[in-house]
């Protein structure tokens, strides 16, 4: 029974909680129509990202705590080099950016293997380093964003043959999503490296016996980590249009969202879907809370108590699922 | 005969540095602090004299009792991030209540919140066994949270500093600063509760083998729930004494020592892995982080690249140690 939870189970009760919250938010504001969907995938976008950083190394039997620092360095060199710039030069931009998150990402990994130090206080030192150089790029919120890419997160994106109820239910933020995520997830599921990045999250020393270059996939690991961030800090800039050297909420976030969307904190199990759609249910829940007419701040408290008491009881069904005897 | 038995093996200079460094970790330091010092003399001859002694004091003495925190907590193999939250919640609770209220309240008042986030922190980390990073930075999401809806409470009652916190936290008698008279007691408390107490081994066996420790008879959670108490307890006596310093209560107050307060105490030589280290190197570590502050002050080095350089610290002398440690 816990088996069938832990494996596709757990991501339908998910997707079931999803759709049940979304019927409750009809409840509560019967007006809730294909704009306000269009506004939660907007909001949801840099979250989405921040959690799929998290989920590659995590499964990878890591963890990243320079997610949010690593968003916010992106995103404030984005905005940077867009200010004043015209609208062609964001088509360098964008990959300069993406690229700079994967090197970025790639280093985090290689200080990992190198120095040997554990990833958690390699990647709380690489946060230190991370938010420090965003303040340098930008001591204050400010830049720009190009107007295509502002305009590529706003609006519905036309799919032929739909009919215009239906696309009004497709918002461009949502495509964008979508079209990043499986550009990178759909191949490195499929590949070898894909399965190497689960073997060891898995069983390191089982992974290494059987040939799997633990190191490179490791490297690999954080690397992918750092451009799923990469991405988010632009997502960031573009939906704002400025870039904040200061990280948002996004590493409780994210590591919320990964037990929440069935990725055992400990390495090897789940996928790329279930977070995903635990960031739309974390997301919704506070769209909720902002439709009940809850003060701001409150609803951040709500927010803080719901993710603190979700890694909590993740961490318990970690320690129940383990084998008896076996160490914390 | 006998001679040649007793007689060591030649051992390598970098090894002997290497053995020399792990037996007495605080002489390396203190030459360290003092290069410093003589450094900021060459760069600003004369700035070194008995207001600027005094002056160090009084900016390292919240920063020790903040790291003193992490060094309790590291000790265990954990790291209390909220230190920050909770000192800004109890000065600015501090500074509000007291417009209205009687001194003792409010200092109750103020301390409250401290407890109840450390014994939160706590029963997560004991009970639920989520990863002391990832559960003190969730309650302190959700502390500011608390201390932003709280603001909006007292927004018209205005703020205060009590006289006794501005004397404790700035007034200087005979060239000593009086947060001495809080300093020393804590200091001397912590030292001792670490090295002659029960507690004190408690928390160094838990750090060092975690599943010994349970298996001899050790409470984990007791222990675990106790520590994060008194830390927190500890940061909420910083904040009390970090507002009567800097004299304008606001929602960041004693963010910015959060970062220096981890470094402090792993360069003082504790150990982030856990079971190694001790609380006179943490205050050490204080006075060199606040010397090199000056430093770069006068350097006009900008806060990304001090954060840059706390990152590096962090990570460069934890790889050290762990050679340290593997060569033994």
């Amino acid at each position: 029974m816990s088996r069938f939870f832990r494996n596709q189970g757990w991501v339908a009760g998910l997707f079931a909680l999803l759709i049940f919250l979304f019927v409750i938010t009809k409840l509560i504001q019967p007006g809730y129509g294909s704009g306000d969907f269009g506004s939660l995938a907007r909001a949801v976008l840099p979250y989405a990202f921040a959690v799929a950083a998290q989920t590659v190394v995590v499964i990878a039997g890591g963890i990243d705590l320079s997610v949010a620092a690593m968003m916010a360095l992106t995103s404030v060199t984005a905005a940077s080099m867009m200010n004043g710039a015209s609208e062609e030069y964001a088509l360098f931009v964008v990959p300069f950016v993406l690229a700079m998150g994967f090197v970025l990402g790639a280093l985090n990994g290689i200080l990992i293997v190198v120095t040997r130090v554990p990833d958690i206080v390699v990647t709380l030192a690489t946060l230190f380093v991370l938010q420090g150089a965003a303040l340098l790029v930008l001591g204050a919120p400010g830049g720009a964003a190009a107007e295509w890419l502002k305009a590529s997160v706003i609006g519905t994106a036309p799919i032929p043959g739909l009919p215009d109820w239906a696309d009004a239910w497709v918002p461009r933020a949502l495509v964008l999503l979508v079209v990043c995520l499986c550009i990178v997830w759909i191949p490195l599921t499929r590949s070898r490296l894909g399965l190497s990045i689960y073997a060891i999250g898995s069983n390191e020393l089982a992974a290494f016996r059987s040939g799997v270059p633990v190191a490179r996939t490791r490297i690999i690991a954080y690397a992918l980590s750092g451009l799923f961030a990469a991405m988010g800090g632009l997502s960031l800039t573009i939906s704002t249009g400025i870039g904040a050297p200061i990280p948002g909420p996004y590493l409780l976030a994210s590591v919320a969202a990964v037990v929440l969307g069935g990725v055992a904190l400990g390495g090897g199990k789940g996928g790329l879907f279930g977070p995903i759609i635990a960031v739309f249910v974390l997301r919704l829940v506070r769209t909720d809370l902002t439709l009940l007419a809850i003060d701001p701040n409150v609803t951040a408290i709500i927010e803080g108590l719901i993710m603190v008491a979700v890694v909590m009881f993740g961490a318990f069904i970690t320690i129940r699922g383990r084998p008896a005897g076996a160490t914390p | 005969m006998t001679d040649i038995a007793t007689m060591p093996r030649p051992v390598s200079f970098g090894r002997r540095i290497k053995r020399f460094m792990a037996d007495r970790p605080l002489i390396p330091l203190i030459i360290l602090l003092i290069i410093l010092v003589a450094i900021l003399q060459i760069l600003r001859p004369g700035i070194v004299n008995e207001r600027w002694l005094a002056n160090t004091a009084k900016f390292a003495i919240p920063l020790a009792i903040l790291a003193g925190c992490q060094t309790m907590t590291m000790l265990t193999g954990g790291i209390d991030l909220s230190v920050g939250t909770v000192a800004t919640m109890s000065a600015f609770i501090m500074a509000t209540q007291i417009v209205s209220q009687d001194p003792t309240v409010a200092f109750l008042l103020a301390i409250l919140p401290a407890v109840l986030i450390g014994l939160v922190n706590g029963i997560g980390v004991g009970v639920f066994r989520v990863h002391p990073l990832i559960m003190t930075l969730g309650t302190s999401l959700i502390g500011t949270g608390f201390l932003q809806v709280y603001q909006r409470t007292v927004i018209a009652s205005g703020a205060k500093i009590p006289d006794f916190l501005n004397w404790l936290g700035t007034g200087v008698t005979y060239g000593f600063p009086n947060a001495l008279l809080l300093f020393v007691p804590v200091a001397v408390l912590i030292v001792f509760m670490l090295n002659r107490t029960g507690f004190g081994r408690l928390l160094y066996a838990v750090g060092d083998n975690e599943r010994a420790a349970r298996l001899s008879g050790v409470r984990y959670w007791q222990v675990i729930t106790a520590l994060y108490v008194l830390s927190s307890l500890l940061a909420g006596i910083t904040g009390l004494l970090y507002i009567g310093l800097i004299k304008a209560p606001s929602l960041s107050l004693a963010e910015p020592l959060v970062l220096p307060s981890v470094a402090a105490a792993v360069i003082g030589g504790t150990s982030i892995f856990g079971g190694r280290g001790g609380y006179t190197g943490t205050i050490i570590g204080a006075l060199i982080l606040t010397v090199l502050t000056t430093l770069l002050t006068i350097l006009q080095m900008p806060e990304g690249g001090r954060r840059i350089l706390f990152g590096f610290i962090v990570l460069f002398v934890t790889a050290a140690y762990l050679r340290i440690i593997e060569d033994r």
